[in-house]
């Protein structure tokens, strides 16, 4: 029984960060209609960097945090340069620029880093276990993890239904063109969200560092299961990307101690039957 | 689509011509790009002609070749009148069954949905260890002929059959598309990449037209994913993965959307492209990563595309 609960606080704190990925995919597609293969290696970035910083001797909060000030300039940068030309290319245009993104990213880490395979020690403070119960105990990092995502979720939440801002983002999710004719900032808009998503991201990867540790290609996985949560979740719907992100995370996790036959391709098989069932998502906003 | 049919003789030719100009690793390695061009070739179906891109397309590429290995005895290689079929058979089942199922999205979703499923298929090779897993596993190569009547290759000929039955197979791959195109099937397809409500509205049945074409596709992957096999006696799960989706896409980016034949031009100039690029740096993935960036920021046309807007030029001030 602790086993079972166990996986299930695994796939809780997987799904979770998963969330983090996704929403900020989903924002992004949501409201500048832009494909980014490259996603999943701002994960691996902030991953790399709090490898990099920790191994400094820095302590792993400060790491993720200078990861994601950098992560979240580095999007504004992106933005501006590239991606903001880019919304109204072909999807083909769009799928290889990013895609050379990716190459690009992961032949830095190796100039760089390296090509190895690197652990990231959980920081002292949190390097115990808490007891839940009688026989059972689970690692406080990941508690740790748990609880600072949920925080982010409900902060997102907060600002995207709750705050001018966030109506703006789900104005230009909705209808760029009448936001526009509003009088507002459209492009400020786009800026905003970008490097909110990637900010996201590579807090994300900086999290996930203790917990994965750091290799090549690392964010190659994140990123499709990322896609497939906002499949499953609908577009544009950060709450959608948040309960698809929880399920998907725990129908993995469980997926591979229940039925290791099938393991990875169990949430594959998700989709495939919420494509057959509801096509546009289970949470999608207004079509 | 254009076909310009001295041009495509004289490439024909060329392509014909090759193998005795060339020492015989460069036969080989133009083998190899004639088997990308067939890949890229049965993604332009769906890429250049109906305006579907997808990510997923190795799967079937890959499923194909595997199905060889799982038919294949230890002793040796069967005839390519059965195993050829079969990868293809193969190959159509699971473009049926996945595009019944991604083509109940559209756009990006529909890339997505792609990516995932081929994802599915490599995890089905990757993480299973029925053959071999990661590490891929060795196939005897499919034979010429049929029961005692078969064309033997040594080593050194191998290279030589195997170009000219690729060329041939890719020959007749772009004459069964031209052909496709030209027809009502072809001109729907069109229409769909064109204008997708306006064919619904005139009645077309969208969903079952981008389906079959979709099939086609999958099983002309299927033919290439068969000749991989009988050039290379390999398999891996990275002949499914996305990388290998994403470097057709290129190809045809390369030769030119608009261009049946520029999938063709894509894999010749990109096989060549990584040949020369290896001899200057082992930096590959910059080399590929910058050149995907020069194309698609100077040259998204490809390079059939340079040709025509330089005739349309002479075209207007004559």
């Amino acid at each position: 029984m602790s086993g079972f609960l166990a996986q299930v606080l695994n796939g809780v704190q997987y799904g979770l960060l998963l969330f983090l990925i996704s929403s900020g995919l989903t924002l992004i597609f949501g409201v500048m209609g832009v494909i980014n293969l490259a996603h999943g290696s701002l994960f691996m970035i902030g991953a790399y960097i709090a490898y990099v910083l920790t191994a400094a001797a820095a302590p792993l909060w400060l790491a993720v945090a200078a990861a994601v000030a950098g992560g979240a300039m580095f999007g504004v940068v992106l933005e501006r340069v590239l991606f903001r030309h880019f919304r109204t290319r072909e999807h083909l245009d769009q799928v290889l620029l990013t895609f050379a993104l990716v190459l690009l990213f992961e032949e830095a880490r190796s100039l760089l880093v390296d090509n190895d395979f690197h652990a990231v020690a959980v920081p002292a403070i949190l390097d115990f276990s808490v007891p839940i119960s009688a026989d059972f105990s689970y690692s406080a990092y990941r508690i740790f993890v748990l609880v600072v995502c949920l925080l982010l979720a409900g902060l997102l939440f907060l600002l995207i239904e709750r705050t001018r801002f966030g109506a703006m983002i789900r104005a230009a999710a909705v209808n760029q063109e009448m936001v526009q004719l509003m009088g507002l900032d459209v492009a400020k808009i786009q800026v905003a969200v970008f490097a909110l998503g990637t900010g996201l991201a590579v807090l994300a990867g900086g999290l996930a560092a203790p917990l994965y540790s750091v290799y090549p290609g690392m964010g190659d996985g994140f990123l499709i299961v990322s896609f497939v949560i906002v499949v499953i979740g609908g577009i544009g719907s950060v709450s959608g990307a948040f309960w698809s992100a929880l399920l998907i995370g725990l129908v993995d996790t469980l997926g591979k101690v229940l039925v290791p036959g099938i393991a990875g391709m169990a949430i594959y098989l998700l989709m495939a039957l919420v494509l057959l069932w509801r096509p546009s998502g289970l949470f999608a906003r207004g079509g | 689509m254009m076909g310009r049919p001295t041009l495509l003789l004289l490439g024909l030719a060329l392509l014909a011509v090759f193998p005795w100009l060339a020492p015989n690793f460069y036969v080989g390695l133009g083998s190899t790009a004639l088997v990308w061009a067939m890949f890229a070739l049965s993604l332009q179906l769906l890429v250049g002609v109906t305006g579907l891109v997808s990510l997923g397309h190795g799967a079937f590429f890959g499923l194909a070749a595997y199905s060889i290995f799982f038919v294949t005895p230890e002793s040796g290689g069967l005839s390519i009148l059965l195993t050829l079929p079969l990868a293809v058979a193969v190959a159509a089942v699971a473009a049926l069954v996945i595009g019944a199922l991604a083509l109940r999205t559209r756009g990006f979703f529909f890339l997505m949905v792609t990516l995932a499923f081929a994802q599915m298929v490599f995890f089905l090779f990757h993480d299973t260890h029925v053959a071999g897993g990661d590490d891929g596993v060795f196939v005897a190569r499919p034979v010429l002929g049929l029961g005692d009547l078969v064309i033997q290759t040594t080593k050194k000929t191998r290279n030589l059959v195997g170009y000219y039955v690729n060329l041939g197979l890719l020959a007749a791959m772009y004459l069964v598309l031209a052909w496709l195109l030209r027809s009502l099937f072809g001109r729907v397809l069109t229409g769909i990449r064109i204008n997708e409500h306006r064919m619904r509205a005139l009645g077309f049945d969208t969903y079952r037209y981008k389906l079959l074409a979709f099939v086609i596709a999958g099983a002309l992957a299927g033919v290439a994913g068969h000749q991989w096999v009988m050039n290379d006696g390999f398999v891996n799960p990275e002949l499914v993965g996305w990388h290998r989706s994403a470097e057709a896409l290129l190809m045809i980016l390369v030769g030119g959307l608009g261009f049946l034949y520029g999938p063709v031009l894509g894999a010749i100039a990109l096989t060549a492209l990584g040949e020369v690029s290896q001899l200057v740096t082992e930096r590959q993935l910059l080399v590929q990563g910058l050149f995907i960036l020069a194309m698609v920021l100077v040259l998204p046309q490809g390079l059939a595309g340079i040709r025509l807007r330089r005739r349309s030029a002479a075209g207007e001030t004559a």
